[in-house]
């Protein structure tokens, strides 16, 4: 979220969160309740937050670790729950020397405490008030806040047709692999479509790589509906290749949002 | 009130004092951006600067190329919590590229490829150290990182140092940029942690 780009002016209209606030965004104590692993370095924490009032799906919020001598350390993290209050689901994964993301995922216990401030981001957001068709690309942990979107996606009584395309290593590498699978077996209008990198399953008709251009739906058209708005989130090098793709595959710039996940 | 996190321990080596609060330091260069990036050839590049009566100075490459440039090494601070040291650009100073201009004026819009816009009084581009920046360590600037040109503003969070610059309008009054209307604070002083709006 850095230096930047691209407003279509768009953007107040969707605005929600911080920029609707007086004052400053408090930090909020956080409690863990319960945990999960979703891969062998992805955890989901599923986190107790007094006060907490919602977010939309695809935002984010800083954490903050506090150690007994007062060090602290600060970082981002996508929410992967739909909106609710008091409640908020992270899903971490391990960076390798990541002194927070390792504390998150091999340390952190039920019962210990965070500090949580959010909701962050007005711009990679998505709620059932937008229609329309939505393609997703998310690269591995990129998928955590293309997860809400879904998630909110099947908890409203939106219609919109959503795509997931979901670049992995290996299906090893999956996360919410079971729940994605019961989402495209039980909601007609979900697709979603996993590409592996690395290697994939015997019976896999594609040659495992990065993502390419045919792995992509083409937009939509005065004739054939096809995807309006992209969500694309993932590791820099990801998204901008998924972003080129997108654009030579048809799809305006203006159509586009991404988040890159830095460090 | 304290919330402290049990087990957590802290690596106690983020003590350089270069670093500001609630920052870490990054040894890659991480690129944040709300869309895809832009590809703009240097033949085509122009930067528009628009004075406060509506005229137009335009800028293209072999203008900035011909203006006097410099080497600097500066910190860079991401409000996404990263922090990069010790990085060497080349560029052109703002005041340099706005000269008279600046005079009257309080605040400037910066416009960029891809239609991104951020916010700043003028005093942070011409009374500090601000560059139309690129280079990076010694090479051309990369698109994700802004290139062909893009601000570098490093005493404030990363994202006023807009990539792909193609203008700078001056004006009178503040208005606010792309991450200002998302809930990001109007100036983004690193050092007093001036992330979101309200801090």
């Amino acid at each position: 979220m850095s230096a930047t780009e691209r407003a279509e002016g768009a953007a107040k209209t969707e605005s929600s969160g911080p920029a609707s606030r007086r004052g400053p965004i408090r930090w909020l104590p956080a409690r863990l309740r319960a945990a999960r692993m979703e891969t062998r370095l992805a955890r989901t924490l599923v986190l107790d937050v007094p006060g907490w009032s919602g977010h939309a799906p695809g935002q984010h919020v800083d954490v903050r670790l506090t150690a007994e001598d007062g060090y602290t350390a600060q970082r981002s993290y996508s929410v992967a729950s739909p909106s609710a209050q008091d409640q908020v689901e992270l899903t971490v994964q391990r960076v390798q020397g990541g002194e927070v993301s390792t504390y998150l995922t091999e340390i952190m216990l039920p019962g210990d405490q965070l500090e949580i401030r959010g909701p962050l981001g007005g711009w990679f957001q998505w709620t059932a008030r937008i229609r329309g068709p939505v393609l997703l690309v998310g690269g591995g942990s990129g998928v955590v806040p293309l997860m809400a979107m879904l998630r909110e996606r099947v908890r409203s009584d939106s219609s919109s047709p959503f795509r997931l395309i979901y670049s992995a290593r290996t299906p090893d590498h999956i996360i919410y692999t079971s729940e994605l699978h019961q989402m495209g077996q039980t909601h007609p209008d979900i697709q979603i479509s996993r590409l592996y990198t690395r290697s994939g399953l015997p019976d896999d008709t594609r040659e495992p790589g990065r993502l390419r251009i045919e792995d992509l739906p083409p937009p939509g058209n005065e004739i054939t509906e096809g995807p309006s708005r992209v969500y694309v989130c993932g590791p820099t090098g990801f998204v901008e290749h998924a972003a080129r793709l997108l654009v030579d595959r048809g799809y305006r710039s203006s159509d586009i949002r991404t988040e890159r996940f830095g460090s | 009130m304290s919330v402290i996190s049990r087990g957590f321990g802290g690596r106690g080596d983020n003590d350089d004092a270069r670093i500001p609060p609630g920052q870490h330091e990054t040894y890659d260069f991480p690129v944040l951006s709300a869309g895809p990036t832009p590809a703009v050839s240097r033949e085509e590049w122009g930067l528009d600067v628009t004075d406060l009566d509506g005229a137009v100075t335009r800028w293209g490459w072999p203008d900035l190329m011909r203006a006097p440039s410099e080497e600097f090494t500066v910190d860079i601070h991401c409000v996404t919590t990263w922090s990069k040291l010790d990085t060497s650009w080349r560029g052109v100073r703002v005041r340099d590229v706005l000269g008279d201009l600046a005079t009257e004026a309080e605040y400037a819009l910066v416009r960029c490829y891809g239609g991104y816009t951020t916010n700043l009084p003028i005093g942070d581009l011409v009374d500090r150290d601000a560059w139309i920046a690129y280079e990076y360590e010694g090479d051309d600037l990369e698109s994700a990182h802004g290139g062909p040109a893009r601000l570098l503003v490093p005493h404030l969070y990363l994202w006023k140092s807009a990539k792909w610059i193609n203008g700078i309008e001056l004006h009178l009054d503040d208005e606010p940029g792309f991450w200002e209307t998302l809930g990001y604070h109007e100036y983004g002083d690193p050092w007093l942690e001036q992330r979101y709006v309200g801090d």
